[in-house]
């Protein structure tokens, strides 16, 4: 009796145990090959020297195909386990790979970064602090602490007063879709095609020649001497800031807007009915009522504006006074070659953004949007 | 289940393909990699200068240009990447790249070629601690004044010898009522060069070829008083608003291709420039068409007799960084005229090679300045690209910007000494 009980049940048990394996197996070797077909599409990718038609449709393929099928595998592989284990590991399976990539495309660089900003030019001899003495005492970069401290300040408050202005005058006007849309077509130039534009509204050629800068065209009408703005130090700081004024206001105008437009009128209405002036409805209503997205737009531009590389590069290209910090970090990485001094400005940079940021974040978990 | 075998098996069967698409590609053509900074029309003319090479020996040379080589030669060095030869603008690099030994170094052959066909200023400038690395093939020469020829045999102008006699032909012309010099530094992101080779051709005159070496080597500080000297007689004509068209502004922000424009126009505007021979490409069409008649070029004077008439110059040199018997020949092929006719018959390059026929540059203009390349006593490198790159790519050009831009002369030079890293 005991022994057939046994060996019926071992039956059962080397039955369920072979199942178990297999599935086991299964459960291994499909990831095994999702993994050898992706590995394989990148050996053909690094080493083939097929046609680029081929080549792109592959990595297409590859890039595309190569996402779906890892996603797929290991929610398979996640669906297999015991619905509890299975329950736990499923946000991993969609959270995950955007995790890994930003880990290895984000985290990893500026740990590296950081790393590199301890050691000399070539990145071989520990430097201790030295480059960050440099990024503090330096005169160019001292000049391009100032210079990005008047970005902030100008450029923000530009892009989110003319916003501003700009999004309650036209809340009060009859084309205020016309209006809107030409104060927000700049926001499709990028910063290096602003730059080419206004290249040619400063344009300088001396007096005896025509002009061919709008500015200068417009000096030289009235009677003036045509100036050479970007040598015009410190104003031409201004000149630059003014272009990313004209690029960001459209931004701030078209967020204002729309929380204006989310104001109740009937607070407006018993205002006026109190017999407030419209300009204290303004100042003791209308933006109250806005200040959280006033915040945010101003903090979007202030990142914008320290991080402010292209215009300053296309124009003047750091020189006449006008240095940032980013031009500072390119130069130092990319045309010195200092890996050791361009690291360490990156990290300044890096660390002057990250509270702003963090309060951004913060007016945005505010409204649960993050 | 039967889905997800499918799948499997389309994905299995893509992948054998692209295995087998991959395997298919190993067949060894003879290919030679090159990666220089010259770009477009120069990139063209290089390609057409050494057809014969690949006419003759069935290699296929592929030249890939970039401008932004400097950044990208490093990355594709370091990345483990590099082609099989380079074309490196500045001896800076070679010297960093023979350093940590990714360079190989000239073999017998190529060293004879090299030593008999090149004036021993080439052959010193392309070695590293002793071990002679790189091959120059086209170069340029700076030291040149350029003006309007008509309108000088007009103006019954001569062309000056000495320092001396260019100062009083410069106010000559201000009597005249013409304005001497056209200058523009405005080169994007390398604004002031131009500049930097105004102060070292003077400086070559002045202080002569020795004292140009220790101030490359920083062995005399940047505010050294010879350097001072040098900056103070550029200054003299740059600061002088009779004597340059536009003044400060126009030499600021003047791109230095566009410099040149006043001393054609009619009348001219500007009497002389002062620039390097590739700036004939920059001249008008209906100037270039007629060079010979239109233009005419001298040596900038000597000043210190002592040094005759210096030239300043640069040039690319290529290095190996691929062993193979094709990049072999194709450097021993770039040691010799034979690669650089074609190129010299079209125009806008010289040649340093000593058995070169000067009769191949196709007007009487490069055929002097070649000769003045081939003969001068004095050969000086661009100072600026053999200066670190913090230097010579960056406080040098922007001193020479806040310079002009009237920041005081002291300062300017301290703060380039301060850079020096």
């Amino acid at each position: 009796m005991s022994e057939q009980d046994t060996s019926a049940s071992s039956g059962g048990i080397g039955g369920r145990a072979v199942v178990t394996l297999g599935r086991i197996l299964i459960s291994i070797f499909i990831p095994f090959v999702a993994f050898v077909v992706l590995w394989g599409g990148f050996i053909f990718l690094r080493d083939t020297n097929a046609p680029q038609g081929i080549i792109a449709s592959v990595a297409i393929i590859w890039g595309v195909g190569g996402v779906a099928l890892l996603f797929w595998v290991a929610d398979w592989v996640v669906n297999r386990l015991p619905l509890q284990t299975a329950k736990k590991l499923q946000p991993f399976v969609f959270v995950g790979p955007a995790l890994v990539i930003l880990g290895w495309y984000l985290f990893i660089p500026a740990l590296r970064s950081l790393y590199l900003s301890f050691f000399d030019a070539r990145s071989q001899a520990f430097v201790g602090l030295q480059n960050y003495v440099f990024a503090f005492t330096d005169p160019k970069m001292l000049e391009s602490f100032v210079n990005n401290l008047m970005w902030i300040v100008l450029g923000t408050g530009g892009a989110v007063g003319f916003g501003l202005i700009i999004a309650l005058l036209a809340d009060r006007s009859r084309f205020e879709k016309f209006f809107k849309a030409l104060v927000f077509l700049p926001m499709a130039i990028s910063f290096v095609g602003a730059g080419v534009i206004w290249r040619f509204v400063y344009a300088y050629k001396p007096p005896m020649e025509e002009q061919i800068g709008l500015l200068n065209a417009m000096v030289t009408f009235f009677g003036g001497e045509p100036q050479a703005w970007f040598t015009m130090q410190p104003w031409n700081n201004i000149f630059l800031i003014v272009i990313l004024v004209w690029l960001q206001t459209g931004y701030a105008m078209v967020i204002i807007s729309a929380a204006l437009k989310g104001i109740p009128s009937s607070i407006i209405e018993a205002g006026r009915i109190d017999g407030a002036t419209e300009m204290k409805i303004i100042i003791r209503i209308i933006i109250p009522s806005i200040f959280s997205t006033l915040v945010t737009v101003a903090t979007t531009i202030i990142i914008i504006s320290l991080k402010i590389f292209d215009i300053v590069f296309t124009m003047t290209n750091g020189n006449y006074g006008t240095e940032v910090i980013a031009s500072m970090q390119y130069k130092q990485m990319f045309r010195f070659l200092h890996y050791g001094r361009g690291s360490a400005i990156a990290m300044v940079l890096v660390i002057a953004v990250i509270p702003v940021m963090w309060y951004n974040l913060r007016q945005f978990s505010k409204r649960e949007g993050f | 289940m039967k889905k997800v075998v499918v799948v499997l098996l389309v994905f299995l069967m893509a992948g054998a393909a692209v295995f087998a698409a991959g395997q298919r590609e190993t067949v060894d053509e003879k290919v030679v990699t090159v990666f220089g900074a010259f770009v477009d029309e120069e990139a063209r003319r290089f390609e057409e200068a050494i057809r014969p090479f690949t006419d003759a020996t069935g290699i296929e040379v592929r030249y890939e240009g970039s401008s932004e080589f400097e950044t990208l030669i490093s990355v594709r060095v370091e990345g483990g990447n590099p082609p099989d030869i380079a074309a490196l603008p500045q001896p800076g690099l070679m010297q960093n790249f023979a350093q940590q030994g990714h360079l190989v170094p000239m073999w017998n052959s190529l060293e004879q070629l090299v030593d008999s066909n090149y004036a021993p200023v080439w052959k010193d400038l392309g070695s590293e601690g002793g071990t002679p690395y790189g091959v120059f093939h086209r170069v340029n020469a700076k030291s040149f004044v350029w003006y309007p020829k008509k309108a000088w045999d007009a103006a019954g102008y001569e062309i000056p010898t000495t320092w001396d006699e260019l100062e009083a032909l410069m106010d000559q012309m201000v009597a005249n009522g013409h304005t001497p010099w056209a200058i523009g530094i405005e080169s994007g992101g390398a604004t002031g060069w131009p500049g930097t080779d105004w102060v070292e051709d003077v400086m070559l005159r002045t202080a002569g070829p020795e004292v140009y070496q220790q101030w490359i080597d920083n062995e005399i500080p940047f505010n050294h008083p010879a350097v001072k000297e040098a900056f103070e007689i550029v200054g003299d004509i740059w600061f002088n608003d009779d004597y340059v068209y536009g003044g400060r502004n126009y030499i600021l922000t003047t791109s230095f291709g566009d410099s040149p424009r006043p001393l054609f126009e009619d009348p001219p505007r500007a009497m002389m420039h002062r620039q390097g021979n590739f700036v004939t490409t920059f001249f008008p069409d209906r100037i270039q068409d007629n060079l010979e008649q239109e233009v005419g070029v001298f040596p900038l004077p000597s000043i210190n007799p002592e040094w005759g008439i210096p030239v300043l110059g640069g040039g690319d040199q290529f290095v190996v960084f691929n062993d193979t018997p094709e990049v072999r020949q194709f450097m021993e092929f770039l040691a010799t005229w034979e690669s650089g006719k074609l190129w010299a018959q079209a125009g806008g390059a010289l040649f340093p090679y000593l058995d070169q026929d000067l009769d191949a540059y196709p007007n009487e203009i490069e055929r002097s300045l070649a000769e003045a390349l081939v003969n001068a006593e004095v050969f000086g490198f661009d100072a600026s690209d053999l200066m670190p790159g913090q230097v010579g790519a960056g406080s040098f050009w922007t001193g020479i910007v806040d310079w002009v831009n009237g920041r005081n002369l002291d300062t300017v030079l301290n703060t380039i000494q301060r850079s020096w890293p």
